[in-house]
């Protein structure tokens, strides 16, 4: 029912969301981050959310977790593409997710995180 | 009076409609309502209009603007209504009660028992003014519709998004900002920074007339959305009155950059996309 | 006359049934005609109060209903039922950040807030049903 997929692009992992994702299928892929950050000692974490047609309260919960668990594992977390009607929905919804690094592409991720290892 | 004499007076004036036909068209052709359309249109319509109306009295409707002879006739209506609709609401908006007139004067001249007179007087007055009614009704809801559709325009016209530079949009609101309009202009921003994957987006609010704690809240909500979307918002245009009653209503957009101009605001797109503006020195020199 | 109109019945027990719940209101929106924007609002909302079912409610229904009044609008609308232990604090559960679960407690106040109209009856032991309903902004069409 939902794709999830991780990829290991040097010190970044990039993973890509689609279709319908189960709260069970959030979790789990929270785990399975967490873990991959901690053994590959990436440096950020791009996710991919541009496949989601809606992400909701636990869903939106889940990214800014793996954005704190990846933040005390040195990683940066970057939100990549979500889509105008989510994101107008997720405002209405009265969660505005401060904090969470956002970008509109994966390449103005890629960006976003190797400016940041710049300015360190 | 019975049902039974009821009935007896609609059937003696609908023969009175059928049996005068012509002199009643000829008359109503010379009013107001009808002066101004071509002769062959005006008869048509006067012909049309007359034999609704017998029918309506013949079913006895005349007190109904529903009624299935009106129905008939409508046509004839919608086509009134549209010739009221350009001008004014004053005194060259067709009044159809201005054919009343010679019907009741037509009506009396014939050799008829008092009564009679009467009680069919009165029929013909029902009959024109629910007709008036039912023209009213659609003039009415002709004119919901004209408004309806010009907003519909409004909305859509007032909402322009402009590419300023590779990356960067503007979006100068104008005039008032209600629910339906800041939703519009919300969406059609938010696609526009997808379709042109614009890391900048300006909201100018220089055409603003004025700023109160709903509309600051829907710039708030943009500039929220635009950012989750991975494109940074500026709000540029706050006149030092609009300014000060943000001030006073408490308001706060928090995080989002805001600039007094939308050149001001420019810049600092440039900024945040890394190119900076310069002089040319070979023109200079 | 105004006539409801039962399109859809979804069973709430596992947790798959949410996903259920959003496919079935993502249909219903879709055919008659909601923009993608709305459609988004109804199904987060959907999915919203569906997760309150199965975890608070212990398991219901999602009923959706079509009503169309006098004037030609529609509304679509959600009824979440369950039958279990029911809030005893409305003014509570309803504000933001107020969560019994662990969640970022927006469930309840959230859909409301995507909601053009909001019902909530419950008392402790009853049950829950909670029912949103979502204006069609322009004539349905047939």
């Amino acid at each position: 029912m939902s794709a999830t997929s991780v990829v290991e692009l040097q010190d970044v992992l990039l993973v890509t969301i689609q279709g319908e994702l189960t709260d069970e299928d959030a979790m789990a892929l929270q785990e399975e981050l967490t873990t991959n950050v901690a053994r590959s000692s990436a440096r950020g974490v791009l996710i991919d959310v541009s496949g989601l047609d809606l992400v909701d309260s636990f869903l939106a919960r889940t990214l800014h977790d793996i954005a704190g668990a990846s933040a005390l594992l040195a990683a940066e977390t970057v939100v990549v593409g979500m889509r105008p009607e989510v994101a107008i929905t997720l405002v209405e919804l009265g969660l505005t997710l401060p904090g969470l690094g956002t970008a509109l592409t994966v390449a103005d991720g890629l960006d976003r995180l190797n400016g940041s290892a710049r300015r360190r | 009076m019975t049902a039974g004499t009821g009935q007896t007076i609609r059937d003696r004036v609908a023969q009175f409609l059928k049996e005068n036909r012509s002199d009643i068209e000829r008359a109503w052709a010379a009013t107001p309502v009808f002066t101004a359309r071509r002769p062959a249109d005006a008869a048509e319509e006067c012909a049309e209009l007359l034999t609704g109306l017998r029918h309506v009295i013949e079913t006895g409707g005349e007190e109904d603007p529903s009624a299935d002879g009106l129905a008939t006739v409508r046509p004839v209506l919608a086509s009134l209504a549209a010739r009221s609709a350009g001008g004014p609401s004053g005194s060259d908006r067709p009044d159809v009660t201005v054919l009343k007139g010679p019907l009741l004067r037509l009506w009396r001249e014939q050799d008829l028992p008092e009564d009679i007179v009467h009680s069919g007087d009165l029929v013909l007055s029902n009959v024109l003014n629910t007709l008036r009614i039912a023209l009213l009704e659609i003039e009415l809801s002709a004119g919901a519709e004209t408004i309806l559709a010009q907003r519909a325009q409004l909305t859509e016209l007032s909402t322009p998004v402009i590419k300023l530079w590779d990356g960067i949009l503007a979006i100068p609101l104008i005039g008032t900002l209600d629910s339906t309009r800041g939703q519009v202009a919300t969406e059609s921003l938010l696609e526009q920074i997808v379709a042109h994957q614009a890391r900048v987006a300006i909201l100018d609010i220089t055409g603003v007339t004025a700023v109160d704690t709903l509309v600051a809240q829907h710039l708030l909500k943009t500039a929220v959305a635009a950012r989750l979307m991975g494109a940074e918002c500026i709000i540029s245009g706050i006149r030092p009155q609009i300014a000060q009653t943000m001030v006073q209503l408490g308001i706060d957009l928090g995080e989002v950059a805001t600039r007094a101009t939308l050149a001001d605001a420019f810049a600092r797109a440039l900024g945040i996309i890394g190119l900076t503006v310069r002089p040319d020195e070979r023109a200079a020199g | 006359m105004t006539s409801i109109l039962t399109v859809q019945q979804v069973r709430i027990n596992e947790e798959i049934d949410i996903v259920h719940v959003r496919q079935a209101v993502r249909e219903v929106a879709v055919s008659i005609g909601f923009s993608l924007v709305e459609q988004t609002k109804l199904v987060t909302a959907a999915s919203e109060l569906a997760r309150n079912t199965r975890v608070h409610g212990h398991g219901g229904e999602a009923r959706i209903e079509l009503e169309k009044a006098d004037d030609g609008t529609t509304t679509l609308r959600l009824v979440f039922s369950d039958k279990g232990p029911g809030i005893a604090d409305v003014d509570l559960a309803l504000t933001d950040g107020y969560s019994s679960a662990g969640g970022l407690g927006l469930g309840l106040s959230g859909a409301r807030r995507l909601a053009d109209e909001f019902d909530l009856r419950t008392a402790p032991g009853e049950g829950t049903t909670v029912s949103v309903g979502f204006r069609a902004r322009k004539p349905a069409r047939r």
